[in-house]
């Protein structure tokens, strides 16, 4: 087996190793993008170019994306959570005051 | 269960199933000498029986089509499954909501507009990744290409619109009806297409356009025509993705600023 | 040394289920169901792979010289595409469950009802 072949398959397992030792999602976003560059890379260097493409276009740009619009939703829904429950308390104290 | 004895019991059996594999996978052929028949069959034979030199596509929509219409479904019922979980909230949430804006600066803050060089290179992106795209599509059954990833790469088109600008710009581009539209033609055109082969030749999916010269772009048959409808579903599938996403995530930042 | 494609494949399918099992964020969760498909692309290229071979595309290149497998690539290209799907129907659940539970933990996700 070729040296290049060995230290793909080495890097893929590495980045992989990486991306589930993150525990913060938005630091693992830019992870799963570089491992899927990664996986990639190793598609072309076996000789599959069609998977390369395909592979490119989702794990870089669509994947990340998905996940980094869904952490701003929940950021979202937390804000708008934590103004409902102050609002909540607030009535309430005006109701007890009254 | 417990956090520590599901760890436990997960390094357990990890440790076993890895070790059980690795002797299995001593008896498979050894790595680099691929040995089963069908493949080298289909490489010996494929280019004369369909005249198509890009044998991955002619194995996904003409020897395997079957297989790839179930897979495009797949897809199909996903973005249904998406749109249907974030749908629009109902309208009190939403003016409760609106409420919230007002009072509280922090929510829904701002995003800075995007600079002037962003908006130049990536405007001036989108018409040639268009061409890149269809040209991807349409070569599928002459080199490295087809309808998936020339579908991916079209449904990124949209996406460079919305960097440049506003979401506004993104979904008069783009708009949904029109989308959800193209999306549900590509779906169907793969079915016409297989009613098609059984219509003129007896067989669901049967290959029945005339072949064409090899290295042509007007050859391999139906395998051109699948991979268009493929392409224009999988990119409308896509896009619709990102609507429903990008809807859910700047949705006060929307309702503030109109 | 042959088996070292082999034992990548096992290596990222353990890795990703164990990041699954001991998740405390239900989207690193999803992070790492992503990395165990990924093992399966490894393993299926492994077992297409012929030392030598060329990508099986034939323009220009004369029908008969050694070429991968096809088929497996095949199989790969339309599994990466519904690979995103699924995430993306799993990212939306877990933005409802969010809304709903107010937490993305997994382990509390259980213990929260009604």
């Amino acid at each position: 087996m070729l040296i290049l072949q060995i230290a793909i398959l080495v890097m893929v397992a590495a980045a992989g190793t990486a991306v589930v030792l993150t525990r913060d999602p938005t630091s693992q976003v830019i992870g799963i993008s570089f491992f899927g560059l990664l996986l990639a890379l190793m598609f072309f260097i076996f000789q599959a170019p069609d998977v390369a493409l395909s592979q490119i276009v989702i794990g870089a740009v669509a994947l990340p994306l998905m996940f980094l619009l869904t952490l701003a939703k929940v950021r979202l829904n937390v804000d708008i959570a934590r103004i409902s429950d102050q609002q909540n308390a607030k009535r309430k104290e005006n109701e007890e005051a009254a | 269960m417990s956090r520590r004895v599901r760890s436990v019991l997960f390094v357990g059996s990890a440790l076993a199933v890895f070790f059980v594999y690795l002797w299995a996978a001593r008896g498979l052929p050894r790595f680099g000498h691929y040995q089963g028949p069908y493949g080298d069959v289909i490489n010996q034979v494929g280019v004369f029986e369909r005249h198509a030199t890009d044998l991955v596509t002619a194995v996904n929509f003409d020897y395997r089509g079957f297989d790839t219409l179930g897979e495009e479904f797949i897809l199909f019922i996903s973005v249904i499954g998406v749109t249907l979980l974030l749908r629009q909230q109902p309208e009190e949430a939403k003016d409760e909501q609106d409420n919230m804006a007002k009072n509280d600066e922090s929510l829904g803050r701002d995003a800075p507009e995007p600079s002037d060089a962003t908006k130049v290179m990536t405007l001036a992106l989108v018409g040639p990744l268009v061409a890149f795209g269809i040209y991807i599509v349409t070569h599928g059954q002459l080199s490295p290409g087809g309808g998936f990833q020339g579908g991916v790469i079209l449904a990124t088109a949209p996406l460079l619109v919305y960097l440049a600008g506003d979401y506004k710009t993104f979904q008069r581009v783009a708009s949904h009806t029109v989308v959800e539209i193209g999306e549900a033609i590509g779906a169907c055109a793969y079915v016409a297409v297989g009613l098609a082969g059984m219509a003129g030749g007896g067989l669901f999916l049967q290959n029945v356009l005339p072949l064409g010269t090899t290295g042509n772009i007007n050859s391999a048959g139906t395998i051109a025509v699948i991979s268009a409808g493929v392409g224009l579903e999988v990119a409308g599938g896509f896009v619709l993705l990102m609507h429903s996403f990008l809807e859910q995530a700047l949705s006060l930042r929307l309702r503030s600023k109109q | 040394m042959s088996l070292l494609p082999f034992a990548i494949a096992a290596w990222l399918f353990i890795i990703g289920l164990y990041g699954v099992v001991t998740s405390k964020n239900f989207v690193h969760l999803i992070m790492c169901l992503v990395i165990v498909q990924s093992s399966t692309y490894v393993l299926l290229l492994a077992i297409g792979y012929k030392v030598g071979g060329v990508a099986p595309v034939f323009a220009g290149v004369k029908v008969g010289t050694p070429a991968v497998d096809p088929v497996v690539q095949a199989l790969m290209l339309t599994d990466i595409v519904v690979e995103a799907t699924v995430a993306a129907l799993l990212l939306a659940l877990a933005v409802q469950a969010q809304k709903r539970f107010r937490t993305l933990n997994p382990d509390k996700l259980q213990e929260l009802r009604g």
